[in-house]
């Protein structure tokens, strides 16, 4: 990991022990007609990683695309409230998404390589944001590969297509090509849904290794992952936060019927 | 399961396993008549290409591979040669692509990235439409409508500005008639807009949204995403829609032959009327009487067809070299 290291991270300071990241305020969302966030409140701190739970169509998956704002490529979509991104709305019309998008990176259900090499779906990301000398780019990309655990697997084969790789080596890459941009947090949508458990294993050790240098977001259909990866954790239903609280305490004793129904299996 | 608690099973009739059904007979017989139509494909092939070839015997037995290269087209006196023809026809076709591809992509793009959802299906629907005009429909309207036009105001402004500079120039030189190369070019690519535009917009929208919108979440440009992301994704599909839009440009007749002017001589100036293989073809036959001209006009459908298999195969052997650039595609 010598390679982190040489990277000094811009926003890796060391984190108080209760810093706010992001700060969901009274957040509705519609697709069109339909109310699917009921004015949702809650704030993600750095340097954790807070987790998203629910049954489908809860809206855990459309409250974390709004916190990069992806929700605004369908125009029928709408939101109400605010997100704030260390102090500043990012919902507010007059931000770029753009350079949101360089500070929220995201990562999807299905691995999505672009189809280029391997080494290019890294420089791809990059590119948008700095002009890095050929030198600098080889490192930043051997510095990403390696955050996500994918360096010693592709180093021989940076001019291959990234669709070559394996299911679990691809979400890798996009790991890797969302964190070569540096961005301040991490969102995963249900990262691991296509993957084996072993490849699941290696995306969940990456979590835990990433909170060290950013705050995470994951969003999953599957309790034991949002128990073993988060430190925080989120029940939602129906479009509303039910619950919202320490992983360990939602868990073991939540304060909801609603919420212990459905870890327990009772419901969902 | 109404059935359920009864205790007797009901006894049921199978049938003997030795014996063919009357099922799989049907089958064997469907099977055997779809490969007949299938090889009749096959058969017709080779068939017409047999036919050109006889019938162009005598005139390639007189002119040999010269009647590629030669310009000569004199009916009087029996002689006859290619090469115009041949020109106007990957010249015109060229300006059409020249012309067209960069507008369809535009069409096509506006209709999948950035076009409102109302907009979307009208739009689309217009430029379906468009294909659906008959060719000498085009020709009528390009010849009554379009020509004078053209000959007024584009010809003369062409000619103005581009006519003095040293290389280009000279492609854009002569009297403003309305008819010629260009023309046909302009009208071609019209023409072939609406294929090219269909199958870049199919093959667009083929793109996973998931890929889409990581390349946006990283906060790549619409432009961004289209150029890096899309095009690459679809691009065995969009070499697809131009070979189509190019296949249908270099044979393509009724239009061409209203617009092209049918004059049989190679000149530099885009401007001065011309030939194609399809128009002399469409004009010719009817007043060839001698026996080597009606050879040589068979000769030169020939020649057409080869053009055209010729452009399938690099465009064939270009995806399967693309393919292999890119390593294993999904």
């Amino acid at each position: 990991m010598s390679a982190i290291e040489e990277n000094v991270m811009p926003h890796a300071t060391v984190a108080a022990a209760e810093e706010v990241r992001m700060s969901v305020r009274g957040l509705n969302f519609y697709y069109g007609k339909f109310h699917a966030i009921k004015s949702v409140s809650m704030n993600i701190l750095t340097n954790k990683v807070t987790a998203f739970i629910g049954p489908s169509g809860c809206g855990k998956s459309t409250l974390l695309r709004t916190f990069n704002r992806l929700h605004e490529l369908y125009p029928e979509n709408r939101t109400t409230g605010q997100i704030l991104l260390d102090g500043e709305d990012i919902l507010d019309k007059s931000v770029d998404a753009t350079a949101l998008r360089a500070r929220v990176g995201m990562v999807f259900q299905k691995p999505t390589p672009f189809p280029m090499s391997i080494y290019d779906n890294i420089a791809f990301g990059v590119r948008l944001y700095e002009k890095l000398s050929p030198r600098e780019m080889d490192e930043r990309v051997e510095w990403a590969l390696t955050s996500a655990a994918l360096w010693n697997e592709v180093k021989d084969k940076l001019k291959q297509s990234g669709n070559g790789l394996s299911g679990g080596q691809q979400q890798r890459l996009c790991i890797a090509r969302c964190v070569a941009i540096k961005p301040e947090v991490i969102l995963l949508d249900e990262p691991c849904s296509a993957l084996d458990p072993i490849s699941t294993a290696r995306i969940e050790e990456l979590v835990n290794e990433m909170k060290k240098d950013y705050t995470v977001v994951i969003v999953t259909h599957n309790m034991q992952q949002a128990a073993r990866v988060s430190d925080y954790t989120a029940y939602m239903y129906l479009g509303e936060l039910i619950e919202f609280g320490e992983t360990d305490k939602i868990f073991t004793k939540p304060v909801q019927k609603a919420t212990e129904d459905y870890i327990t299996g009772k419901f969902g | 399961m109404d059935s359920q608690g009864s205790a007797a099973p009901m006894p049921v009739k199978r049938p003997p396993l030795r014996e063919r059904s009357q099922g799989a007979v049907v089958d064997t017989l469907f099977a055997r008549t779809t490969q007949f139509f299938a090889f009749l494909v096959f058969v017709l092939l080779l068939a017409i290409m047999a036919s050109l070839v006889i019938g162009s015997w005598p005139s390639i037995r007189k002119f040999g591979f010269a009647f590629v290269y030669t310009t000569d087209w004199d009916p009087v006196a029996g002689v006859f040669g290619a090469a115009v023809p041949i020109y106007g026809t990957l010249v015109s076709s060229l300006i059409a692509m020249v012309i067209a591809i960069p507008v369809s992509f535009g069409i096509a793009l506006f209709l999948t990235e950035l076009a409102p959802v109302w907009l979307k299906r009208p739009l689309g629907t217009a430029i379906e439409l468009l294909a659906a005009i008959p060719s000498i429909i085009y020709g009528m309207w390009g010849l009554f409508e379009f020509t004078p036009l053209f000959g007024k105001y584009v010809q003369p402004f062409l000619i103005d500005n581009l006519g003095d500079i040293p290389v280009l120039g000279a492609l854009f030189q002569g009297p403003p008639m309305g008819i010629g190369m260009l023309t046909a070019g302009v009208i071609l690519a019209i023409m072939v807009i609406p294929f090219i535009t269909a199958v870049m917009r199919d093959v667009f929208e083929l793109v996973p949204v998931v890929l889409r919108e990581s390349a946006y979440g990283l906060g790549s440009t619409t432009w961004e995403v289209v150029w890096k992301v899309v095009l690459p994704y679809t691009r065995a599909g969009v070499v697809g829609g131009v070979m189509l839009g190019l296949g249908r440009a270099l044979g393509e007749t009724m239009a061409v032959t209203f617009v092209i002017g049918n004059a049989h001589r190679v000149a530099t100036s885009l401007l001065a009327p011309g030939a194609s293989i399809a128009s002399s073809l469409a004009n010719e036959f009817t007043e060839a009487d001698d026996p080597i001209y009606t050879a040589s006009l068979i000769e030169l459908g020939l020649i057409l067809f080869l053009i055209t298999t010729i452009v399938l195969a690099c465009a064939k052997y270009m995806l399967l070299r693309l393919g292999r650039l890119e390593g294993t595609k999904s």
